[in-house]
């Protein structure tokens, strides 16, 4: 027993391990066939990072991990929220657009501006939801056009009712009580951990939970693996997708927060795009399980962060390790189908071996 | 046999009469609208022009889309296939002239596609996964191999290269003088349809014409050739084509390959048509629009060259004057309620209150406002396409297996 246990975990580590090692063969030999020295590029990649940078990757990790768990709330359920994206970008301005006109003041108008972020999400994400629900309409197609849709009218908004600031716009800043700043592990120039990046942990908290100790958990995990047997227990498709694709949304939304919260202080030249895929790629990657995506979302952060150190040392530049990432997310996918119809035939294999023994002794 | 042509030729005839009459009243209403509205620029030949280069690269993607889906294979990584596309095209006429940079374009979209066929036919891994994962790594691949190569080039940098040799610009001499001076009249329908002749017949390029030629044939191939059927075979039903001894994992592979190299041709306009050089991010989402034009045609090659028209159109515009794209409100609001009209004759009562009640609202804002903010004409496309899917979800028919897995041998 104990023996096959270590034998599944094995193999569930395997395909990870073989993704990893793909995607640095694949760097290294893209570095050497452009003429620079792979070797500089990963010693200076395995470095210890600076303590400034220490800080930058556990922030980065935060985010990623908010919008991991985002992608994997509708993965978990056999919905594709390809828009996290668009949520995130949209939701990240209305929480700063409200948290900077200070209807409130100090906590209450974080406490607020989270609550928006989360509605604003939600119901982005729900118009696919209601498209799919009531029209058919493909998630996948709605929200990579909603996407588009959103970045255009943030564009908009923000340049009719943002402030201006030489050629950048941005959203009215955060007054100073409003700032929560964070917590600073080393030097005071090295940086703060963002106070809000508590809200990765307890997202990673509750997804776990959300799934395995509850009802809701359950007919969603149920969705996803059979429709048909969701149906037949009772569950109401619609409701479950319609609910699933407004929640992820509003996980969404709340991608951004730590950073609006701890030093971008508006919205502006300072948002930082393309969260929503890193999401996407690093549920991917962690196989929709809390423990999984935060590995994945370290790793992603390293890597993105990392990369900075490559300007000074080595002529590699730090776009490389887009196709790492992008490598691994292909590798890791293609191994788990490879290690899954491997597994299967295996026990295939060995129900057959034991059905003829058990005949052979009947006989 | 008789009786088998006889049909066939009344199809065509039905389908050809009806997008003949479906165009021209177009034509019509467009014309009205710019003697109306008094804004010569709705159709003057510059526009169309405009809307030729910007119609290209989304037509190029949606073929893409339509080959890939044809073969029941679901192809998001379009964009990152584009992408690589307009790094090929860069790199390619850089050292050896645009036609060799055009096939160095549809290398490189060629190869988006082969990681895209091994992933999703070999090992059957989901469609949208592999294809986010491809357009992640497109994205990566073409800002790092500019980053290290260009900056090194005469007009390069690390982020763009300029001054790329634009493939040749022809004129055909009579007509399109001829149609010059009649499209000057400005007289109601003959003229916009002399400015149409006369943006295709004076300096286009041959990239353009060679795009358009691209949807003829397609058109042929996947839908008068036996490989085409085969092909579409794989699409609706591979376990019956593999029953018939059609090999569905090589179709597949054609198809996917064939449409990365497409959507890589769509990138290489982009870089050396649209403008006269790479610049990183230069795609900005078209290979979407392109997949967005394929829906909306629903899967067919007349339908997406529609569909690449309009948004191309669109988005034309947007660089041009806002009078003209404000213009187009009071198009867009004839055209709804038209469409409502019809609704109603064909007794779908809701359906025709909705169309009809965007309509007002669209006709309401032309009359009280002047213009329209650049960006609500960056929108219409996405916008136009989530309609469409809203209101003709039920009308619209994706191959029937597109999307699903498939395995060697799973047939009965």
């Amino acid at each position: 027993m104990t023996s096959e246990r270590l034998r599944s975990i094995g193999l569930s580590l395997l395909a990870p391990a073989i993704a990893i090692v793909l995607s640095i063969l694949v760097t290294t030999v893209v570095i050497a066939a452009v003429g620079s020295s792979p070797g500089d590029f990963w010693s200076t990649m395995f470095e210890v990072p600076k303590p400034r940078l220490r800080v930058d990757i556990l922030n980065q990790t935060a985010m990623i991990y908010i919008a991991a768990v985002a992608a994997a709330i509708g993965f978990r359920m056999g919905l594709f929220n390809i828009g996290l994206e668009g949520q995130y970008t949209i939701a990240s301005f209305a929480a700063a657009s409200f948290a900077g006109a200070a209807y409130l003041s100090g906590l209450a108008n974080v406490a607020a501006a989270i609550i928006v972020a989360m509605a604003v999400g939600a119901l982005w994400s729900g118009i696919a939801g209601v498209l799919k629900t009531t029209r058919g309409v493909s998630e996948v197609i709605s929200t990579i056009m909603l996407n588009s849709i959103a970045i255009t009218l943030v564009g908009y908004f923000l340049n009719t009712r943002g402030v201006k600031e030489g050629n950048t716009v941005h959203t009215k800043n955060l007054e100073a009580g409003s700032t929560l700043g964070g917590f600073a592990p080393f030097e005071d120039r090295d940086g703060e951990i963002w106070a809000l990046t508590i809200i990765a942990v307890l997202v990673g908290i509750g997804f776990w939970v959300l799934l395995n100790h509850t009802r809701f958990g359950f007919d969603l995990r149920a969705s996803g693996q059979s429709e048909s047997a969701a149906l037949a227990s009772g569950i109401n498709p619609k409701r479950m997708i319609l609910i699933s694709m407004m929640l992820s949304g509003a996980v969404a939304g709340l991608i951004w927060l730590p950073a609006l919260f701890g030093g971008a202080r508006n919205y502006g030249t300072s948002f930082q795009a393309g969260l929503g895929f890193l999401g996407i790629a690093v549920a991917l990657l962690g196989r929709n399980r809390p423990l999984g995506m935060l590995f994945g979302a370290l790793l992603f952060a390293f890597l993105s962060v990392k990369s900075n150190d490559l300007t000074f040392g080595t002529d590699v530049s730090p776009s490389i390790v887009q196709i790492t990432q992008g490598v691994a997310v292909l590798a890791v996918v293609v191994t788990y189908e490879v290690v899954r119809r491997w597994r299967t035939r295996l026990e295939q294999r060995t129900v057959s071996r034991e059905l003829a023994g058990a005949n052979g002794a009947t006989s | 046999m008789s009786a088998a042509t006889v049909q066939k030729r009344g199809i065509v005839e039905r389908l050809t009469k009806s997008w003949l009459y479906i165009g021209l009243a177009g034509v019509a209403l467009v014309s009205f609208v710019r003697i109306v509205t008094d804004t010569d620029d709705l159709t003057g030949a510059g526009t169309i022009r405009a809307a030729i280069i910007a119609t290209c690269p989304i037509l190029a993607a949606a073929l893409g889309g339509l080959w890939a889906e044809r073969a029941g294979v679901v192809n998001i990584g379009l964009e990152g296939q584009m992408i690589l596309g307009t790094w090929g095209a860069a790199f390619f006429t850089y050292h050896y002239g645009p036609w060799v940079g055009i096939a160095g374009a549809a290398l490189l979209g060629l190869i988006g596609g082969l990681l895209h066929a091994i992933a999703t036919v070999t090992f059957g891994v989901d469609h949208i996964v592999s294809g986010v994962a491809i357009n992640l790594i497109g994205a990566g691949a073409a800002t790092y191999l500019a980053e290290a190569i260009f900056p090194d080039y005469e007009g390069g940098g690390p982020r763009q290269l300029n001054g790329l040799e634009a493939p040749a610009q022809i004129t055909i001499p009579g007509v399109s003088d001829l149609a010059n001076t009649i499209a000057d009249k400005h007289w109601f329908f003959v003229s916009d349809v002399a400015s149409f002749v006369q943006a295709l017949t004076t300096n286009i390029s041959t990239l353009s014409l060679f795009v358009f030629a691209l949807v003829i044939v397609s058109a042929v191939v996947l839908w008068r050739t036996s490989f085409g059927l085969r092909l579409r075979s794989c699409g609706e039903n591979p376990q019956s084509a593999e029953t018939l001894g059609v090999n569905v994992y090589l179709y597949k592979y054609v198809a996917v390959l064939i449409s990365g190299a497409l959507a890589g041709i769509g990138g290489g306009f982009l870089a050396l048509v649209s403008s006269s050089g790479f610049s990183t991010g230069q795609t900005g989402g078209r290979g979407y629009i392109g997949l967005a034009a394929m829906i909306f045609g629903n899967w067919r090659p007349g339908g997406l060259l529609a569909g690449a028209l309009t948004f191309g159109y669109t988005d034309s515009l947007r660089l041009r004057d806002t009078q003209s794209v404000h213009a187009l409100l009071l198009l867009v609001g004839i055209a709804l309620l038209a469409f409502a009209a019809y609704r109603a004759y064909r007794g779908q009562i809701t359906g025709a209150a909705v169309v009809a009640v965007a309509g007002a609202a669209v006709l309401a804002w032309f009359l009280l406002t002047d213009t329209v903010p650049r960006e609500f004409t960056v929108m219409t496309p996405y916008v136009t396409t989530l309609f469409v899917l809203a209101l003709g979800s039920q009308r619209l028919r994706m191959p029937a297996a597109d999307g699903r897995p498939y395995r060697r041998g799973s047939a009965g």
